[in-house]
């Protein structure tokens, strides 16, 4: 399975998701913000960072890179598409994804090793878990409050579309605790924490997070 | 050349974090009595030619698509008079 990772000016985490995607037993692919071209990928996965220095809004310039046009009509076919934090801003601001991120409402930068729980495991990110696998990743945000209107949430949660749930303490005031959702199809999810940091036992709060890649390098083995 | 305003505020029903923080940091300035802070954005755009209904429109289309989310932010566009440039330009008269 080749999975290309978007690089955009002010990505941060693009090494470490690539490297996941290997760990995982995939093949990664390096993608540019500037090129309307996914170089034949079999997934796409979107990484944390501050790209254009989270200028406007988080993810809201981005969103108009070259890559995106390609991203968006692929996600609409069916390709898998994985956003992880800045990620996931950008999946909102691009409408693949209901809903926004915005600021912590303790206004604070929050960094720590965070206990999920993985309530939908039907997504091609999501399927190496167990339902309501119970995990835990690194999470980092500034803006990270997960906010829609009441039918989108209701929607959400009554299509099982809430991927993954903030357990104990919710650390960024996101509604219903939300700490990753999918869009209709269950192909493209957003995520707030990082499971492309726990992926090994010497750098991170474990290898939880390697779930997320594992699943699809198990699709190509099929 | 034509100048538009266009603001943006978080909605109302959407949590405004900076307009809680300044709300905070008022009281400790001193000033009493005030009961709510919202923070928004304002965009000066300026255009080519003179101002009228279609580039009027073509700037509510900048806004919706990428000035504001409409997710979480209203907006309005207005064409920028000169009275607002002159109550920008007014200096502060009283110096205590």
């Amino acid at each position: 399975m080749r999975i290309g990772v978007v690089t955009f000016p002010g990505s941060l985490d693009d090494a470490d998701a690539a490297r996941a995607v290997r760990l995982a037993g995939g093949e990664s692919v390096a993608l540019w913000h500037g090129d309307a071209d996914l170089l034949g990928v079999d997934a796409v996965v979107l990484p944390g960072g501050f790209s254009y220095g989270d200028y406007l809004r988080c993810g809201a310039i981005s969103r108009f890179a070259p890559v995106m046009t390609e991203v968006v009509a692929w996600a609409g076919r069916g390709m898998p598409v994985l956003g992880i934090c800045n990620g996931f801003q950008i999946l909102c601001e691009s409408h693949l994804l209901p809903g926004a991120l915005i600021r912590n409402d303790h206004r604070k930068f929050v960094c720590r090793d965070q206990r999920l729980r993985i309530e939908n495991n039907r997504t091609p990110w999501t399927w190496s878990y167990a339902e309501n696998a119970e995990v835990t990743i690194v999470l980092k945000n500034g803006e990270g409050g997960f906010v829609a209107d009441e039918p989108t949430l209701e929607r959400l949660e009554g299509d099982g579309r809430v991927v993954a749930r903030y357990l104990d303490d919710n650390p960024n005031g996101s509604l219903h605790d939300i700490a990753g959702i999918t869009n209709e199809q269950g192909n493209v999810v957003g995520l707030m924490p990082h499971p492309e940091h726990a992926v090994e036992g010497l750098t991170g709060a474990g290898t939880d997070g390697l779930g997320f890649f594992a699943g699809l390098a198990t699709l190509a083995a099929r | 050349m034509a100048r538009y305003v266009v603001d943006v505020m978080p909605k109302r029903e959407i949590l405004d974090p900076q307009g809680k923080a300044v709300l905070g940091a008022l009281p400790r300035l001193g000033y009493g009595g005030v009961v709510d802070v919202r923070q928004g954005k304002r965009f000066e755009v300026e255009v080519e030619g003179d101002a009228d209904d279609d580039r009027l429109a073509e700037v509510h289309r900048m806004a919706e698509t990428l000035l504001a989310n409409p997710v979480i932010e209203d907006f309005t566009v207005h064409e920028d008079g000169p009275s607002i440039e002159s109550v920008e330009t007014t200096q502060p008269r009283d110096d205590s």
